[in-house]
C-alpha cells in the first residue's frame, strides 16, 4: 500500500524535476488570472461615482497588500518547519519566497501613494495600514539582509527562520499598535462576515488579480528555489547529473 | 545553587565587566543626551513647538542609544569563549541569557531612565508629563533590551553585525516607541496615559517571557 504522503519531495533532488515541471503551469494560470482580472478591473467595472477612474489602481494595491501579508506567513511558516525538522528545503523555500513578499510590499506602498495623491491629495499619509505595510517591508529587507551575511547557509537558514517566527508574533502587535496610534483609511471594503459594500465586478477583479499574484509569486518562488538548490547542492551527483548541468 | 542565584551570579558578573569599561557605559549615556540636545538646534527654539515633540524626541534617542549598546550584550563574552563555557553550563542558558538582559538593562537603560527628566526640562515638560516620562522609559527600556537582545545574538560573529542589527530590532521596537511616546502625549493632551502604560506593561510581560527564549536559540545556532 502506498503511504498517504509522500515525503519524496522533500529532498531537492526530486523536488528540482517537479518545480521545473510546475512551473509552465503556474505561468499559465499567472497569465490567464491577469488578463481575466485586469480586463474585469479596468474596462468592465464602473467607474467609482466619488473616486472616478482613479480608484481602479485598487485592483493591484489590495492584491499586492494581500499577497505582502500572506507571503510573510508562508514564509515563516517554511522557516520554522525548517528550523523545527531540520528540512533543508524548507529552509530555501523561506529564502526564495522574501524576495518575491519584499516585491509586493513595494508595490503594496507604491500603488498606495499613487493612489493617496489624488484621493487625499498628498503621496504619503502616517496612517495605520500604510505604516504597518511600511513595516512589514523593513521586516523584509532586515530578514534579505541577515541571510546575505551569514556565508554558512545552515545557519543562516536557522538565524533568519527566528528573525521570521519574532517577525510573525509582532506583525500583529505592530498593526494594532500603529491602528490606536493613528487611523485615516478608510474602512476594509472586504470581508468575509458582511456582505460586500463594493460592486461584484469589482471584488471578482480584485479576487482574480489577487489570484494572479498569488500563482506569479508561486512561479517566482518555484524559479528562485531551483537556482538555489542548485548553488548550494552544487557537489551532490543529481546535480552533476542533471541535464542543464552536463556540459 | 537555585536558579535565582544562578541569575544573581550573572548580573553581578556583568556589573563588574561593565564598571571595569566604564567608558563603554558613559559614551551611549552621552550618545542620549547629544541626540536629544541637537534636535532643538535643529529644528528651532520655539517652546511650543518643542514641548510638543519632546516625548517623540526622548523616546527615539533612547531606542537608538539602546541600540548602540547592543554589540556590548553578547560580542566581548563570544570573542573571550566565556558565551561558550555559559552554554556548556549545567544550568539552563535561558537563565544566564535572562541575567545578562537585566544587567544590560541596568547598565544602559536604567541611566536613560534615571536622565531623562533633565532633559525633558530643557524641552519645557511639566513635571507631570516629566514622571510619565520616567514611568513610560522604566517600563520601556526593559523591553528594548529584551528584544535587542534576539538581534544581538542573531548578528553575533557576523559580517557588518553591527549595522544590521539595527535593521533587525528597529521595526520591531515600533510598538514601544508608540506606545512609550504615545503616553506622554496622552498625557500632556489631558487623556490619561494609563491605558499607553498598560499596553507597554503587557508588552513586556509577554517580552520578558519569550525574548530570553529566542534569544537562546538564536546563541545555540551562533555558537554551533
Amino acid at each position: 500500500m502506498r503511504p498517504l504522503i509522500t515525503w519524496k519531495y522533500a529532498s531537492p533532488q526530486h523536488f528540482y524535476p517537479l518545480a521545473g515541471k510546475l512551473i509552465p503551469w503556474f505561468v499559465a494560470l499567472t497569465l490567464i488570472f491577469g488578463a481575466w482580472g485586469l480586463w474585469l478591473g479596468l474596462l468592465v467595472a464602473p467607474t467609482d461615482a466619488q473616486q472616478g477612474e482613479g480608484y481602479r489602481i485598487i485592483f493591484v494595491h489590495v492584491a499586492a497588500s494581500w499577497m505582502s501579508m500572506f507571503l510573510y506567513v508562508v514564509m515563516a511558516f517554511w522557516a520554522g518547519v525548517g528550523l523545527g525538522f531540520n528540512t533543508r528545503l524548507s529552509s530555501m523555500m523561506a529564502s526564495a519566497i522574501a524576495p518575491t513578499g519584499a516585491m509586493f510590499a513595494f508595490l503594496s506602498l507604491w500603488t498606495g501613494a499613487l493612489w493617496g495623491k489624488p484621493m487625499w491629495g498628498t503621496w504619503w499619509v502616517w496612517d495605520a495600514r500604510l505604516t504597518s505595510e511600511l513595516i512589514l517591508f523593513f521586516l523584509y529587507l532586515g530578514f534579505i539582509a541577515l541571510q546575505a551575511a551569514i556565508d554558512d547557509p545552515r545557519r543562516a537558514d536557522k538565524a533568519g527562520a527566528i528573525l521570521a517566527l519574532v517577525g510573525v508574533i509582532n506583525v500583529p502587535i505592530i498593526y494594532f499598535s500603529v491602528m490606536w496610534w493613528n487611523t485615516l483609511h478608510q474602512g476594509a471594503s472586504v470581508s468575509l462576515t458582511k456582505a460586500p459594500s463594493m460592486a461584484r465586478t469589482m471584488l471578482l477583479g480584485m479576487l482574480l488579480v489577487a489570484l494572479c499574484f498569488w500563482m506569479y509569486s508561486i512561479v517566482m518562488t518555484l524559479l528562485r528555489v531551483r537556482a538555489i538548490m542548485l548553488e548550494r547542492e552544487r557537489h551532490t551527483e543529481w546535480v552533476a547529473n542533471l541535464k542543464e548541468v552536463r556540459p | 545553587m537555585s536558579a535565582f542565584s544562578v541569575f544573581l551570579a550573572v548580573v553581578r558578573r556583568d556589573l563588574l565587566v561593565a564598571l571595569r569599561r566604564k567608558s563603554e557605559v558613559l559614551t551611549s549615556l552621552f550618545f542620549f543626551v547629544i541626540v536629544v540636545s541637537l534636535f532643538p538646534l535643529g529644528i528651532g527654539p520655539e517652546m511650543d513647538l518643542l514641548r510638543k515633540i519632546a516625548p517623540g524626541v526622548l523616546w527615539v534617542a533612547a531606542l537608538l542609544a539602546t541600540m548602540l549598546s547592543l554589540n556590548r550584550l553578547f560580542a566581548n563574552d563570544h570573542a573571550d569563549g566565556s558565551l561558550e563555557q555559559m552554554a556548556l553550563a549545567p544550568v539552563p542558558l535561558g537563565l544566564l541569557v535572562g541575567g545578562k538582559i537585566f544587567a544590560h538593562w541596568l547598565v544602559s537603560g536604567l541611566p536613560l531612565v534615571l536622565i531623562a527628566p533633565v532633559l525633558g526640562i530643557q524641552f519645557d515638560l511639566g513635571s507631570r508629563a516629566l514622571g510619565v516620562l520616567m514611568l513610560s522609559l522604566l517600563l520601556g527600556t526593559p523591553l528594548l533590551s529584551l528584544i535587542g537582545a534576539i538581534g544581538a545574538a542573531l548578528t553575533l560573529g557576523v559580517r557588518g553585525g553591527g549595522v544590521l542589527v539595527s535593521l533587525l530590532t528597529l521595526p520591531l521596537y515600533v510598538p514601544a516607541l508608540i506606545f512609550g511616546a504615545g503616553a506622554v502625549e496622552a498625557d500632556i493632551s489631558g487623556m490619561g496615559a494609563a491605558g499607553h502604560l498598560s499596553l507597554l506593561g503587557g508588552l513586556l510581560a509577554l517580552a520578558v517571557f519569550f525574548a530570553p527564549w529566542a534569544t537562546t536559540g538564536a546563541l545555540k545556532i551562533a555558537l554551533e
